[in-house]
């Protein structure tokens, strides 16, 4: 059972992550970004490793990015700096990017840094099931890795019953079919489909992302879903000065 | 076919889709339709009456006689050229908006590098009333602003993409982003054969009907229908899989497919994808691409617009790897002397992408009895800025 396993079976609603991009804004502050974010009460984080191509992000994250590969940031890197991950972090970490660099890395070598340096789970977007089942699902497997799934409100239900089974630890509910940073439309619609997931009785929780910037979002999913993800609204006040000052009260503006 | 794709989306280890969950419904509608649809013969009657009567083919093959004295081999140019918007690209975009009504959408969207794709997407949404937004890098924007002025009249939105190096690449990250907005009314016209399974195979598909009347015609000119060599050139590779297509099973056939070395090779500025590439993910499929060693993609260089693509085809990676089809690079400065030697030899003023293949005829050592067919899959009016700086005129 990793961290994730133990974090859903302890604590089951009102979840908060935050998404941050490594390297960004300054290359050797993620840890420190980390370990802020652990003392402010956050659940558990999600440390992007960007790419050029980013096409699932909107322009926030995708800046982000951009700014970390000038600044250096390589998937190398990033595995130095959490060398000391699981001497000043307990919270569930994961690990989120695209397939290319992973591909690159190696993904039987990723997964294996992975686990030795204490991450807990991967989510890769642009990683479909079909691949994952066919190509790597024996690496996560065997280094105790959870891989996360996306669903949007267009996934038919057989699919989701499908990522249910393959998943073991939460299923990434995306707010809207839309990229990163987009605004949470709290719709008829949108309320028809979370509560339609949840009607599902599905085995894994369920965590919304995409679109969550600040408490009324935030406790909206919560009301359907275990908890919820903030990503370009924090990487947004990273782009800030003194921002490492800035975060408690931001989680604490998430949270009320 | 033995080089076809497999029910799962691969040519050999290259293929796939690999696209956030998002595209999944898209794809997987497209994937589960495409086949049905575009076999159904009402498409295949208004497929073919529109590139008949509204393209205008059959397009010509014609045997440019003083290449063949130059060259020494019976050389035919496969005349895309003479297309209804100027290049083989609205072949593709005929089906594709075909397709796109058939599945019940209102809007297109579009990525182009050079513009022809653009164009001939923006013409097809005209004809058949659909509105059209065309994504283009803001540096191909200014370099190719006829064919801007040309998309608009027409009728299209064109938005520029402003990220990484503002071309073709980041064209098509914007699109994606787009169709992963509007995921229902949207059909996303994909000009080459790259991005996830089904579209190599389907955009392959329509750029067929350059291989299918190839064959006709050289039977009709020659008295036989294979040739010794096929040529074309290659970003994505669209022109080039619609050349090889029906010419792949007949493995007597040297496929021949030039990339665009830009400034050379190793000079940093280049875009031979497979002298530079490796296996990789870009744009929903496994391919070849150029890369660092970290997985982030290269921003290629060429003076073509239209063949500054990171990427190939994942058909291409896959004929690359088991060497069905030889690939090739020339610089830009060979492709515009070339340009230059076809305008002046035959009278026709080529696209600086077509340029490319007809630069490799240089390196090449035919014998007296060889037959060559080369794509001359665009004509050169969108370059005429590039070749006049070039030459001075």
């Amino acid at each position: 059972m990793n961290r994730l396993n133990q974090l859903f079976n302890t604590k089951k609603n009102n979840l908060l992550s935050i998404y941050y991009t490594a390297g960004y804004p300054e290359i050797n502050t993620t840890l420190d970004i980390a370990e802020a974010l652990e003392k402010a009460g956050v659940d558990f984080l999600e440390v992007g490793f960007p790419y050029s191509d980013p096409v699932a992000d909107g322009p926030t994250i995708q800046h982000s990015s951009e700014k970390a590969l000038e600044s250096g940031m390589t998937l190398n890197l990033l595995f130095e700096q959490l060398a000391d991950l699981r001497k000043r972090i307990t919270i569930p970490i994961l690990l989120m990017g695209y397939a290319n660099p992973m591909i690159q890395y190696g993904v039987e070598r990723f997964c294996k840094k992975a686990a030795e340096v204490g991450v807990d789970g991967v989510i890769v977007p642009d990683l479909p099931m079909y691949e994952y089942e066919t190509l790597y699902a024996g690496y996560f497997k065997d280094n105790n890795l959870s891989n996360i799934f996306l669903v949007t409100p267009q996934t038919s239900e057989e699919r989701i019953r499908k990522i249910d089974k393959l998943s073991n630890s939460f299923i990434y509910l995306l707010s809207s079919s839309a990229i990163t940073g987009g605004n949470l439309q709290v719709s008829v619609n949108i309320e028809d489909y979370y509560k339609r997931i949840k009607a599902m009785e599905l085995n894994n929780p369920a965590i919304i992302g995409f679109g969550i910037s600040d408490n009324k979002s935030f406790s909206k999913a919560c009301e359907y879903a275990s908890g919820a993800i903030v990503g370009s609204a924090f990487v947004k006040l990273l782009g800030t000065e003194g921002y490492m000052e800035k975060i408690p009260g931001f989680i604490e503006s998430i949270r009320l | 076919m033995k080089y076809g794709v497999n029910e799962q989306g691969y040519y050999g280890d290259f293929g796939g889709a690999y696209i956030p969950e998002m595209l999944y419904p898209n794809v997987e509608e497209l994937r589960q339709q495409y086949l049905t649809i575009i076999n159904d013969d009402a498409f295949r009657a208004e497929f073919d009456q529109l590139l008949k009567d509204y393209v205008g083919r059959p397009s010509p093959l014609y045997l440019a006689k003083r290449y063949s004295e130059k060259y020494g081999a019976n050389i035919f140019f496969k005349r895309e050229d003479l297309n209804h918007t100027g290049s083989h690209k609205i072949n593709n975009a005929i089906g594709q908006i075909l397709l796109a009504k058939r599945l019940g959408k209102k809007r297109v969207i579009a990525e182009t590098g050079a513009g022809q794709h653009g164009v001939a997407t923006a013409t097809v949404c005209a004809l058949m009333g659909i509105e059209c937004v065309v994504y283009m890098g803001e540096v191909d924007m200014a370099r190719q602003a006829p064919n801007v002025s040309r998309m608009k009249m027409l009728g299209a939105t064109v938005v520029p993409a402003t990220s990484g190096s503002k071309t073709l690449k980041d064209a098509t990250n914007e699109a994606m982003r787009d169709w992963i907005g509007n995921p229902v009314d949207t059909h996303y016209i994909i000009g080459s054969v790259v991005g996830p399974y089904p579209y190599p195979d389907m955009v392959a598909r329509f750029q067929s009907v350059i291989s299918f009347e190839t064959k006709k015609q050289l039977l009709e000119h020659t008295g036989k229908e294979l040739p010794e060599y096929v040529m074309a050139c290659v970003g994505g590779g669209s022109n080039a899989m619609g050349m090889f297509y029906h010419f792949l099973d007949d493995e007597s056939v040297k496929l021949v497919a030039v990339e665009a070395a830009g400034k050379g090779v190793d000079s940093g500025h280049s875009a031979a994808t497979t002298f530079l590439g490796r296996e990789g993910v870009l744009h929903g499929s496994r391919t070849i691409l150029m890369q660092t060693d970290d997985g982030q993609v290269i921003e290629p260089y060429s003076i073509s617009a239209g063949l500054d693509y990171p990427g190939i085809g994942p058909q291409h990676a896959h004929l690359y790897k088991i060497q069905r089809a030889q690939y090739v690079s020339v610089t830009d400065t060979e492709a515009l002397q070339a340009g230059l030697l076809c305008s002046q030899l035959e009278g026709i003023i080529p696209a600086i992408e077509s340029a490319h293949a007809f630069a490799y005829l240089e390196k090449m050592k035919f014998k007296k009895d060889d037959t060559v067919v080369i794509c001359l899959s665009g004509r050169g009016d969108k370059d005429l800025d590039t070749y006049i700086k070039y030459f001075g005129y």
